[in-house]
């Protein structure tokens, strides 16, 4: 059942202010072009994968290579690149474009994304240490941390021990989001929270993996290939529905026609009728 | 305008809620819709406006303070929140700040505002 992520765009942070009056704070991600520029499949590569690509590149500032890759699938040059693994049945053709209509309101998602670079931090800040006292004979160090170990045995610092050092800019992933609007039109995709990474930053959207996969999630994936036919057969049968329609209304038309008419003959026999009876009265009166 | 501006400015548009013209110093009146258990009634709240944040955008805000039974409450309103019926200006008053925090230092005689007799309602754009 493993489908397609999706490659979007960090917009920004706003609210929505729901029917009920509950206000919910929404994270807009933005889905930029995002189509698949390769295939992994069992056979060739091992495993099965589609690779996506989003965003627009200068064709002049893409190397050559990337270019030959983007030419072979026939998309413009894109920005940000991705693989998702999928299961083989949910492999999806090269060049379809995924809509945001790939997700519906209410799933769960994990959104990946690089977080906002901090540099370097001190333990306080990196790892919630409480630091020294404030006073008690502390002497400068108040922000720093503690012991980082015991004595001669073991006489030596543990590897992986929580120190200062470089903050952020890792690639973070936060799950169970709720999806609480999609815009298929502007490609847009409302997740409820913060999602990792500065505003204009890259993020990767998946189903969460800590739920069940829902029913009615489309697969392979919401393509706008699909969509375009959808709104064409939409079309057709409204065309149908309405040539029908018509033909309907010529017959209806028809039908009143020859009701006309026949109430048009039907209204000059009584008029023969009458004439007859008056032409009789004439008659008689003559007679007296 | 950057696609969060033009989100917000629709979801304003699309809300549509009736907001007077009003501003720290002036008392209001606000409906607000409380539901108890299935049923939704309209409840009042009125008293002084004593602050306005973030502007008309949809992440606008106002604090109401009065004096319930000897005891000072201040409530803040989300500007667009669903649950807001109406708000009603009852009085404008005369201030020369925008936030009015000193009245919470206040009771009384000394709490008063001055009410503005030359208010001119805001050209529509």
């Amino acid at each position: 059942m493993l489908r397609s992520g999706v490659i979007a765009k960090k917009v920004g942070m706003t609210r929505l202010f729901m029917d009920d009056g509950k206000q919910i704070p929404v994270t807009v991600l933005q889905l930029d072009k995002l189509q698949v520029v390769a295939k992994r499949t069992a056979e060739k590569d091992g495993y099965s994968a589609v690779q996506l690509g989003a965003g627009t590149a200068k064709a002049k500032r893409t190397s050559q290579a990337m270019r030959g890759h983007f030419a072979a699938a026939k998309v413009e040059p894109k920005r940000k690149i991705a693989e998702f693994r999928v299961d083989p049945a949910n492999l999806i053709e090269v060049g379809e474009e995924i809509t945001a209509n790939h997700y519906f309101e209410g799933q769960f998602v994990d959104v990946s994304g690089t977080s906002i670079g901090k540099g370097f931090q001190g333990a306080m800040k990196r790892w919630n240490f409480s630091g020294l006292r404030a006073t008690h004979g502390v002497s400068i160090s108040h922000r720093s941390h503690g012991s980082t170990g015991q004595c001669q045995d073991p006489g030596r610092v543990f590897k992986g021990k929580k120190m200062a050092g470089h903050m952020g800019a890792a690639a973070v992933t936060t799950q169970n989001l709720q999806v609480v609007r999609t815009d298929a039109d502007r490609g847009l995709i409302m997740v409820k929270g913060a999602v990792p990474g500065s505003k204009g930053g890259w993020v990767t959207i998946k189903d969460a993996v800590k739920k069940p996969i829902p029913d009615n999630v489309i697969l392979p994936a919401a393509l706008k290939s699909d969509a375009a036919a959808a709104e064409k057969a939409a079309e057709e049968a409204a065309a149908a529905a309405a040539a029908e329609e018509e033909a309907a209304a010529k017959a209806a038309a028809e039908a009143e026609q020859a009701a006309l008419e026949a109430a048009e003959a039907e209204e000059a026999k009584p008029d023969v009728v009458a004439e007859a009876q008056a032409a009789e009265a004439e008659k008689k009166d003559g007679d007296e | 305008m950057d696609l969060i501006a033009e989100l917000e400015a629709e979801q304003v548009t699309a809300l549509g809620n009736d907001i007077p013209d009003f501003k720290a110093g002036d008392t209001i009146r606000v409906g607000y819709k409380v539901t108890e258990g299935t049923r939704t009634r309209v409840q009042n709240y009125e008293g002084v406006c004593i602050s306005r944040k973030n502007g008309e955008g949809i992440a606008g805000s106002f604090t109401v303070r009065k004096i319930s039974f000897g005891e000072g409450v201040e409530r803040v309103f989300p500007l667009h929140s669903t649950n807001i019926d109406s708000i009603a200006v009852v009085r404008r008053g005369r201030v020369r700040r925008a936030k009015l925090y000193y009245l919470r230092a206040r009771r009384g005689k000394s709490a008063r505002i001055a009410e503005d007799t030359t208010y001119k309602p805001k050209a529509q754009a």
